[in-house]
């Protein structure tokens, strides 16, 4: 090692959000200050994963992990590790922080049972340098594809690996491959989704911004397979920073021949561009997003023909998401059998998933596919935030379903996850805990879905509209029982007549939360109460006259003035007034004030 | 139709020479002019489409489909809250209510000063810190309602 030690900053957008900037020109600006310049190296890399916790800075070599580092402590950071070569406790990850036993990084429960592939580099390597890429083996692959392998060992490798699209609906990647190189044509284009539109999910964005080059060298790979010379990688406008890494990587490549004309001296030309997305959640739809590089209206159109035979402006194209090339370099290097031995029958190798909503450790992580929920919500993700019980785990976002706790040892494959009536998805996974109705959720996803329907085909365009009518109708407590059956007949009807993935999947969230959660649904609807006081037009606010010392607090605080009383008698809340805003029940040191 | 009077800066200008001929162009071109004006005025589209020769109609199409393109102009600090689910979970909504009191503003409207917006926004990618809002470039997380004052008072003086 040339230098001491090797500071790493996380500088993913999580982390970055909450100053990890500041605390990486600290660092750097005190290692001069203290004359230590020379022996510590300071790098930014991509995502940690454990967002959580961030900002986080490792310490190299000796592993020392630090996790909510402030600008202030970079002075301590220095002073105590790089120059008097002793770890800082007090920012070391703490499992209990009361007892204040440190944890090794290995022991940290957050990485135990990950395995990583896609994040290989995340929080490894500093994202803007090829030459730390290219020391991890990076464009190994290339090489090997370009000087070693023809077309058709590639595809077959691929077909070893059995490696399936991580976008959503899990379609081998190497008939994708396979139907794009076999016909001829003048042009055939490759694609990345980098549409990330899952609310909730951001695996897309930590990889790019930790890991630029593996997606740029996996597209390279399938140009060279299929006869493409042109890529685009459409991306979301609204990741600034997945977008400047992306360009400063692409340069790169360029400057070091990776990318550009004669590739390698291989006489194999390919070159990208990057296309910015603006905001439609239907682009994530294939043929959609291949409408919108042309620069028109994100609208799906009818398959077949599928983009690999005529995509981009009639040709084939091949378009996988970002989570799936970046599979694809290893799959090269260490070959199809290894990675085959990784996952389920049916599902090969690893998923990330972004862990979030009422969890502990939310953040990032990459496990083998057929780990259990169990395993990912209480083992990696510490279990739900505050004690609370686990209701409801969501996965596939507005497009999937809710899978309660009587299936947190199901192994997560395509299939199951599909037999539980949800699905892979992109990777967002949200827990819910008890605080959270259903219904209201089910709103949420369906209101999404009002707003990111195309508008092309009716049954998606008025079906959505239809559902949330309903769900509206039933949050505010004037649903009956019908209502349900017309939510199952229109779902339904969705599903086979929707044109594109977004309208025949849009049902899914509500269907799903009847079958499991019916009992919640028919107290909306028959008692005209929401346990969960989150649909508001159903909560009441009580006052118990035994606990009311007459304080006077909630009268004050009441945005309405709909709280009345003499000082030191009950007070009375007015329930026509009430706008259900919550402040006084907030606002009461004596819990006198209930929520029914 | 009147011929529209917008001055593009030359950046502009030389990005919309340089792109004029790609197959594909009409997003990215829009992203630029928004990048330049803050939103999509009226005048913009009009000259772009005498500039690059596209339909006006073409080019509405395009920005009304979008969420992202704006038609009306946004306040001088844009306040972006999140909506994604990790947030909405977490309240997010309450933020929106607390700042659309405290600014007496719904829905895509202005403060009279000019000064503030709220925009509802996509998921913006940091769940970890969910409930989440951006206002220009500064991120703040793991958020309350309470927080809401303060945060609109550092940027109403800024």
């Amino acid at each position: 090692m040339a230098y001491k030690n090797y500071i790493l900053v996380c500088g993913g957008t999580g982390c970055e959000s909450a100053k990890a900037d500041e605390i990486y020109k600290n660092l750097l600006h005190e290692a001069e200050a203290q004359g230590v310049k020379g022996d510590v190296q300071v790098v930014k890399t991509g995502c940690f994963g454990f967002c959580e916790k961030g900002p986080i800075v490792k310490v190299l070599p000796s592993e020392s992990f630090y996790v909510e580092v402030k600008p202030e402590d970079a002075k301590e950071i220095i002073a105590e590790q790089v120059v008097k070569g002793r770890e800082v406790k007090r920012l070391l990850y703490k499992k209990d922080q009361k007892t204040a036993d440190t944890v090794k990084v290995e022991d940290i429960e957050f990485y135990q049972k990950q395995f990583r592939i896609v994040l290989r580099n995340c929080g490894v390597i500093n994202p803007e340098s090829i030459d730390e890429y290219v020391a991890r083996d990076g464009y190994a692959a290339l090489e090997k594809v370009l000087f070693e392998m023809k077309p058709e060992d590639v595809i077959a490798e691929l077909k070893t690996a059995g490696l399936r699209g991580r976008g959503g609906a899990g379609f081998p990647t190497w008939r994708k491959w396979e139907f794009s190189r076999t016909p001829v044509a003048d042009q055939k284009y490759v694609v990345c989704n980098a549409d990330e539109g899952d609310p909730g999910a951001y695996m897309d964005r930590s990889t790019i911004e930790g890991d630029p080059h593996s997606v740029i060298e996996a597209m390279t790979i399938c140009g060279k397979t299929i006869g493409a010379t042109k890529g685009y990688v459409y991306i979301r406008a609204e990741y600034p920073l997945a977008i400047d890494r992306l360009k400063i990587a692409l340069q790169q490549a360029r400057d070091y021949g990776l990318l550009g004309k004669n590739i390698l001296g291989s006489g194999f030309d390919f070159d990208l561009e990057i296309r910015l997305g603006a905001g439609a959640f239907v682009c994530g739809e294939e043929t959609a997003l291949l409408q919108s590089v042309e620069g028109k209206r994100g609208m799906p159109v009818p398959r077949p023909p599928f983009p690999a035979v005529k995509g981009l402006w009639g040709k084939p194209t091949v378009i996988n998401n970002v989570e799936t090339w970046a599979n694809i370099p290893v799959i090269i290097n260490k070959g199809g059998a290894w990675f085959a031995k990784i996952g389920t029958e049916t599902s090969k190798g690893t998923k990330v998933f972004a862990l979030t909503g009422k969890i502990n450790n939310s953040g990032l992580v990459e496990v083998p596919m057929g780990t259990t929920l169990r395993e990912i919500i209480f083992d990696i993700g510490g279990g739900i935030k505050g004690g609370k019980k686990f209701k409801g785990a969501q996965t596939g976002g507005p497009s999937g379903g809710i899978i309660t706790s009587d299936f947190l040892d199901t192994p997560i494959d395509y299939e199951s996850l599909t037999s539980l009536g949800s699905m892979m998805g992109s990777g967002g996974l949200i827990v819910m805990d008890e605080d959270d109705c259903v219904v209201n959720i089910s709103k949420f996803y369906m209101e999404f879905c009002v707003d990111e329907s195309c508008g092309k085909c009716s049954p998606c365009r008025v079906g959505t509209n239809q559902m949330h009518a309903i769900l509206e109708k039933i949050t505010d407590g004037k649903g009956t029982r019908e209502d349900l059956a017309k939510l199952h007949k229109i779902g339904a009807a969705m599903k086979k007549a929707a044109l594109c993935g977004l309208g025949q999947t849009a049902p899914n969230p509500t269907l799903s939360t009847i079958k499991y959660f019916e009992k919640e649904y028919l107290e909306h609807i028959d008692e005209r109460k929401c346990v969960a006081g989150k649909c508001k037009k159903l909560v009441v606010f009580e006052v118990i006259p035994e606990k009311c010392i007459g304080c006077g607090l909630c009268a004050r605080r009441c945005p309405v003035n709909c709280i009345a009383g003499e000082k030191k008698q009950p007070h009375v809340i007015d329930k026509m007034k009430c706008i259900k805003c919550g402040e006084c029940y907030n606002a009461c040191k004596f819990g006198a004030i209930v929520k029914k | 139709m009147p011929e529209a009077t917008i001055e593009f800066s030359k950046e502009l200008t030389d990005f919309i020479q340089e792109w004029k001929d790609k197959p594909g162009n009409l997003i990215m071109l829009l992203h630029r002019i928004q990048g330049e004006f803050g939103y999509i005025p009226r005048a913009a589209a009009e000259k772009l489409s005498r500039l690059v020769g596209l339909p006006l109609a073409k080019i509405y199409g395009v920005i009304t489909f979008y969420h992202y393109f704006k038609t009306t102009k946004p306040g001088k600090h844009r306040i972006a809250i999140c909506l994604g689910t990790a947030c909405y979970l977490k309240g997010a909504q309450s933020l929106i209510e607390e700042a659309e009191s405290i600014l007496g503003v719904k829905g895509e409207e202005v403060t009279d000063d000019g000064l503030f917006s709220i925009d509802p926004v996509r998921c913006i990618g940091c769940c970890g810190l969910a409930p989440v809002l951006m206002i220009g470039n500064d991120v703040y997380g793991k958020l309350t309602k309470e927080q809401m004052p303060d945060i609109i008072a550092k940027y109403r003086n800024a």
